[in-house]
């Protein structure tokens, strides 16, 4: 199958530079994730890797091949589009089989093209619908087969499911995944959305700003953030500012011990990494519990003012204003956006009891 | 109906119903159908008159005779054909001409785009007549004054903004990424343009054609100074029919008789111009 290769891409409009320096290798078969908040650039390279945006700078290869300067319809490369793009003065069928017949295949071969098509996408029988008839979810569906129909080397795919209410698109992201394994197709998945990122990824690049953040698997991305920014972004993380004096931080409720030089830091903890214990004079009190059934989330007000997030066990019973001890069993400690260290701590409940 | 993408009949904006009704609208509505609609009825009735003198409010006599009389002249017959292929021939040149500019004005970003773009409106910004009479004379000299392709230039050039400015919206409207979906498939510019964005403008497009092709039928300035004297279209007749003969009844014929077309192509614009695509047109 095929590979492909960002060398150094630039891109800028009206002067201002949107992807700065952006080098990517995607392997045969892989699946990646493009993830960033809204503007961060990641429509861009998708573009650009499509051929509808020409880089200022650097290179893209499919392949090893050499397709910066190559117009869209001449590039071994499939787009799904978030607004699916479906022209809607055809059939189904008809947009399916556009670029077969662009191809100038036997009539015979596109029917079965077609047919073979909708099928892999659960569409069998609707070849003569209208596209207006179709829900949003099977128009999605339609686009995803226009462009696997062709048999791209690459398969990009911008948001394809942002539209799509939250039940629809975790089942068609399933599917979407079954397919792509199923093809071994190499493919580049754009989406702001960092639960899809992490459902639908074998990679994960992070994108702030127009450059790599990180770049990692799901697993490493989320227990192991490199910066601040993917710390913060990729699910939810509790982030508590104090200093460091001597290796040990002087945070009230946490005492976290790292060979870390003295200066301001900030102690990143996960809520469910987090346990809360009943004590009286630690000053943090439950602000409020919501029942998420799996699991309990409870906001505690910190007496500096902060708050934490934290996930408890479903058989846990916490009361609103009852004053609690939280403890960490991991925290990793950020000064700016670098990551300075990453600590398994013990808990100091015991003074306080 | 007619196939309008579905995501532009959503765009419409809601009609507000209120309750009371509103008399001054209806007031205007009232007198301005009186404007129009007294004179067509008097040019109507007129037609069918055989004998209608001054004091009395209707005809004395109604009757086909002047119907008759006119379709039997071969003149009309012969302005008939010559309106009807002009008109054709026009709209047709128009549309070639018109609509891969509109796209291009609609889509790609050239130096001079903007000054260009003007200029094909500015034909319509000043005295139409000042204008006819320069070009006439530019004409003179080429030896199209009174010849078929002259009239179908000078009329050309009444068609260019309608199929312009209506046509830049309609494409403006058309989803890019429908475009570059279609690139994607493989289909290159110009493809794109035929199998995409005209059929996704088509609506718009085909109101602008038809509007072109009622506003040539029925032009006159220009048919009348640049055709006279051999070239003689069905309106230019009808002119000279009121001005030269005493008898108003041909007139009349001819005029109930042109409203056929123009008739029918405002049943079908009324159409698209209810739908959403067509009255953002306007906002270029
Ligand atoms: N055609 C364009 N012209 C000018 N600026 C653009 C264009 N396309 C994108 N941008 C800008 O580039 C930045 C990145 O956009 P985009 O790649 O669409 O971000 P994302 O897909 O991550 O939301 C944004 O600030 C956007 O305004
Ligand atoms: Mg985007």
């Amino acid at each position: 199958m095929a590979q492909l290769t960002l060398k150094n891409l630039g891109k800028s409009f009206d002067d201002t530079d949107v992807i700065r320096d952006l080098s990517l290798d995607v392997a045969d078969g892989e699946l990646v994730c493009l993830l960033g908040p809204s503007g961060s650039g990641k429509s861009t390279v998708l573009r650009m890797v499509g051929g509808f945006e020409t880089p200022n700078r650097g290179a893209i290869l499919i392949d090893g091949e050499d397709v910066t300067r190559v117009p869209p319809e001449k590039r071994p490369t499939g787009m799904v589009f978030q607004s699916h793009a479906l022209w809607s003065h055809m059939s189904v069928a008809g947009n399916v089989a556009f670029g077969l017949k662009l191809r100038g295949l036997p009539k015979a071969q596109i029917l079965d093209k077609v047919q073979e098509a909708l099928a892999l996408v659960g569409l069998e029988g609707y070849g003569e619908r209208r596209v207006w008839q179709l829900s949003g979810g099977q128009q999605q569906r339609v686009a995803i087969a226009r462009a696997l129909v062709l048999e791209p080397k690459i398969l990009l795919l911008d948001e394809p499911f942002a539209s799509l209410d939250q039940h629809l698109r975790e089942r068609l992201r399933e599917e979407l995944r079954d397919i792509q394994r199923r093809l071994g197709i190499t493919t580049l998945f754009v989406t702001h959305g960092q639960d899809e990122a992490l459902a639908l990824a074998d990679r994960i690049v992070v994108l702030r700003s127009g450059e790599i953040e990180q770049v990692a698997s799901p697993d490493r991305m989320y227990r192991a953030p490199q910066t601040r920014f993917v710390a913060g972004f990729i699910g939810s993380m509790n982030f508590l500012p104090c200093d460091m004096r001597g290796g040990v931080s002087d945070h009230p409720l946490f005492t976290v011990r790292a060979a870390v030089s003295d200066g301001p830091v900030e102690l990143a903890i996960r809520p469910e990494a987090l346990t809360l214990l009943p004590a009286s004079g630690t000053g943090a009190r439950v602000h409020r519990v919501t029942d998420y059934g799996t699991h309990l989330l409870v906001d505690v007000d910190l007496p500096d003012g902060g708050r934490l997030k934290a996930m408890c066990p479903p058989s846990a019973r916490y009361e609103t204003g009852q004053e609690v001890a939280p403890g960490a069993s991991h925290v990793a400690l950020f000064r700016g956006d670098a990551k300075l260290a990453e600590v398994t701590v013990e808990r100091r409940v015991a003074d306080h009891v | 109906m007619t196939a309008i993408d579905p995501t532009t009949l959503s765009a419409e904006v809601p009609v507000h119903r209120t309750k009371r009704p509103d008399w001054l609208g209806l007031a205007l509505a009232l007198a301005l159908g009186i404007v129009v609609v007294i004179p067509l009825l008097v040019v109507a009735i007129w037609a069918f008159a055989e004998v209608w003198r001054y004091p009395s409010l209707l005809p004395q006599e109604f009757g086909f005779r002047f119907w008759q009389a006119t379709l039997a002249r071969p003149d009309v017959w012969n302005a008939m054909s010559l309106s009807l292929r002009l008109s054709i021939t026009v709209t047709l040149l128009s549309a070639l001409i018109c609509l891969p500019a509109a796209y291009a004005f609609a889509r790609m970003d050239f130096p001079g785009r903007n000054v260009l773009f003007l200029s094909f409106l500015a034909s319509h910004a000043f005295p139409k007549f000042g204008l006819l009479v320069a070009i006439a004379g530019i004409f003179l000299n080429l030896g199209l004054i009174s010849t078929f392709w002259g009239v179908v230039l000078i009329q050309l050039v009444g068609t260019l903004m309608m199929m312009i400015w209506i046509p830049v919206a309609a494409f403006q409207n058309v989803d890019r990424a429908m475009e570059e979906a279609a690139r994607d498939a493989g289909a290159g510019p110009i493809r794109v343009f035929w199998s995409v964005s005209l059929p996704q403008a088509a609506p718009t497009i085909f109101a602008a054609v038809l509007l072109s092709f009622v506003g040539t039928f029925y032009e006159t300035e220009g048919a009348w100074l640049i055709g006279a004297p051999e070239i003689r279209t069905m309106p230019v007749l009808m002119i000279t029919y009121i001005n030269n003969q005493i008898v108003v009844q041909y007139g009349a014929v001819l005029s109930v008789l042109l409203w056929v077309p123009s008739f029918i192509a405002l049943m079908f614009t009324r159409r698209l111009v209810g739908s959403g695509s067509f009255a953002k047109g306007f906002g270029v």
